[in-house]
């Protein structure tokens, strides 16, 4: 083989047809999985073995640091520039509450959208798979199963004679 | 039909989802009808320039507002913009967390609503600045004079929660988008329209784990967008309730603001939802299934509106204090009694055809009601402001508000500048979650199947 493929696409017409030929596979011992489908399907992620997503917690170190800029902001701002407004205390938390309210929020949003594509390795235009002539159709109403090329079972004629059993609508090579 | 019934028709494919709703924007249907609508969109935009140019030229004199009625149209109208933008995020974010299915049919033009009602209302205090050229100020940044903002003032307040608010919208708005702008990518056959969703979707490839960090993302910038609503209006209706105004320094002010916000929110969503229906031929999208459930919710809202006329009444009564009586007076009696009670009838009388099922399933009368609830905020909002400003502790300062030619071409103008840019989008983008509905779908007749 001159280069090794990318991996190998099987193509089905229901969730169920997916998830099936997922716990197949890696009952036939492929560890390297991927699933295409044109919304999130429940249950796949720990077929595939995907570990939890940690987007979470960035969203709460996010949280906590508009929090703490915010309050270091308003501390700082009336701190350089002290203003009696009726004998009121400098340093107010209760007025201060809503800026840092907004600023967890602000901070927290932010981090998750940058962290989200960040580790989607988004914004990335063009990928092996969208070579694949039939692809077009995961964005509607097709589920496709890849077996990528760098698993150690992968085989050329093997895998793909795999996912035909699995009940594969169509199988195509993905160049790398 | 199983026995608990299904929001949409289960005889439909996905396919024909995707086809359908992608074909909107790729091939517009309603070319005339669009073409008329944006002119008229751009007229009042149009309209919005010259005012706002004659206000920045002559300044705010030319606008009806004065001693004592100093905030008028532009505030009221800012307060009137922002809660319309409220139900949009409300209808997403909130129905997102609670499962409720049947937004999924509207909470894309929802928060498109949202994205532009939000823009209208931002501008107004900028124009209402007086010297607009220093908006700047309200920013912390390391001036030359030595001095910072107050943030121990609501009115410093205001700017990072609408611009927190923008924000965070954009965020989720685009979120939920990306799957689909992939979607209509993939449909797509022009080299314009390939490019446009190609770069604006990302690469999105629906890999598994892809969707399984952006549901992560999604769902908790839902829950993020919630608390943010509830204190974006907390904290406009501080505005009001942290001066000590008769009329405004009441407890009862941020939830009967939020819930005034959603209310009117609703009523818009409503009007835009059977607009649309109607005008690309969605009936089995939005079916009247959700009409039903947002009659419903506009009901609901409307009568917890209710609640806070009633204890806004009672506030005054019990207080006893004198201003408070006298305000109260004035505002049902006095010489604005008519945008009170115009506000009331319009809010309250039309809202109880509601409690009909069969007005709540007509487009029409749901369309009626739902632009009779939006004029009567907008009223409400008026009332609140003018009614409490006009007869000061002084009678020396008492006087009257009467908004000029500038204030109407001001507002009708920002109509013209939601308008716009919702046009464009309804042109440009999947006005209807694709995903989600295939989803919704899926899931509907896997129930179906199994009983």
């Amino acid at each position: 083989m001159a280069e090794r493929l990318y991996g190998m696409l099987g193509e089905f017409d229901s969730p169920e047809g997916l998830l099936a030929a997922a716990r197949q596979a890696r009952a036939a011992g492929y560890r390297e999985l991927d699933a295409f489908t044109p919304f999130p399907i429940d249950g796949l992620a720990p077929i595939l073995r995907i570990p939890r997503p940690w987007i979470s917690v960035v969203g709460l170190i996010g949280a906590f640091s508009g929090a703490g800029a915010a309050l270091l902001m308003q501390m700082f701002t009336n701190y350089d520039y002290p203003l009696n407004v009726g004998g009121r205390p400098l340093y107010a938390l209760s007025a201060f509450a809503v800026v840092m309210f907004e600023l967890t929020i602000l901070f927290s949003a932010l981090a998750m959208l940058v962290a989200t594509l960040w580790q989607n390795g988004l914004p990335r235009l063009n990928y092996p798979v969208f070579a694949a002539s039939r692809f077009h159709l995961a964005s509607k109403d097709r589920f496709f199963l890849c077996v990528k090329g760098q698993d150690p079972m992968f085989d050329d004629q093997g895998t793909a004679a795999f996912l035909t059993d699995a009940g594969a609508a169509s199988v195509e090579r993905v160049p790398p | 039909m199983s026995d608990r019934s299904d929001i949409l028709p289960r005889r439909q494919s996905m396919g024909g989802i995707a086809d359908q709703l992608t074909g909107i924007p790729l091939h517009f249907p309603a070319e005339r009808r669009w073409v008329i609508a944006m002119a008229f969109a751009s007229a009042l935009l149009l309209l919005l320039m010259i005012s706002v140019t004659e206000l920045f030229t002559r300044g705010v004199g030319i606008w009806g507002i004065n001693i004592p009625v100093n905030w008028a149209f532009a505030i009221h109208n800012y307060v009137w913009w922002l809660g319309i933008g409220h139900a949009g995020t409300l209808i997403s974010a909130l129905l997102l967390l609670t499962g409720s299915e049947w937004r999924n049919s509207l909470n894309r033009f929802a928060e498109t609503m949202t994205l532009f009602a939000v823009v209208c209302a931002g501008i107004y205090p900028i124009l209402h600045l007086g010297r607009p050229w220093y908006v700047y100020w309200m920013f912390p940044y390391p001036a030359t004079m030595g001095v910072w903002p107050q943030f121990r003032s609501p009115l410093e307040w205001d700017i990072w929660a609408v611009l927190t608010y923008l924000t965070v919208s954009l965020v989720f708005w685009y979120t939920g988008l990306i799957p689909d702008l992939a979607a209509a990518r993939d449909r797509a056959t022009g080299r314009g329209w390939q490019i446009f969703f190609g770069i604006t979707s990302l690469g999105w490839r629906g890999s598994a784990i892809h969707w399984l960090r952006w549901s992560q993302a999604y769902r908790v910038t839902a829950a993020l967008a919630v608390p943010l609503v509830v204190s974006v209006h907390s904290e406009v209706s501080l505005l009001f309730a942290a001066g000590q105004i008769p009329g405004w320094h009441s407890t009862i002010f941020p939830p009967y603001f939020v819930l005034g916000a959603a209310f009117s929110g609703f009523a818009v969503v409503a009007i835009i939802a059977v607009a649309l229906r109607s005008w690309f031929g969605l009936r089995n999208l939005v079916t009247d299934e959700h009409l039903d459930v947002l009659g419903k919710v506009l009901l609901a809202t409307g009568l917890m509106t209710g609640y806070g006329y009633v204890f806004e009444v009672f506030d005054a009564l019990y207080s006893g204090e004198p201003h408070d009586m006298r305000t109260l007076l004035d505002r049902v009696a006095g010489v604005y009694a008519w945008i009170y009670w115009g506000a009331v009838l319009l809010n309250f009388v039309p809202l109880q055809a509601l409690w009909w099922r069969g007005v709540r399933r007509s487009g029409w009368a749901l369309l009626l009601i739902s632009i009779s609830v939006a004029i009567g905020m907008w009223l409400e909002r008026d009332m609140i402001l003018v009614t409490s400003l006009y007869r000061d502790f002084l009678v020396s300062s008492w006087g009257k508000f009467t908004p000029t030619f500038w204030d109407w071409s001001t507002y009708l103008g920002t109509i013209g500048l939601f308008l716009v840019p919702f046009l464009i989008a309804v042109r440009l983008i999947p006005m209807i979650s694709i995903f989600e509905t295939k989803e919704l779908l899926h899931e509907e007749k896997q129930e179906a199947r199994h009983g």
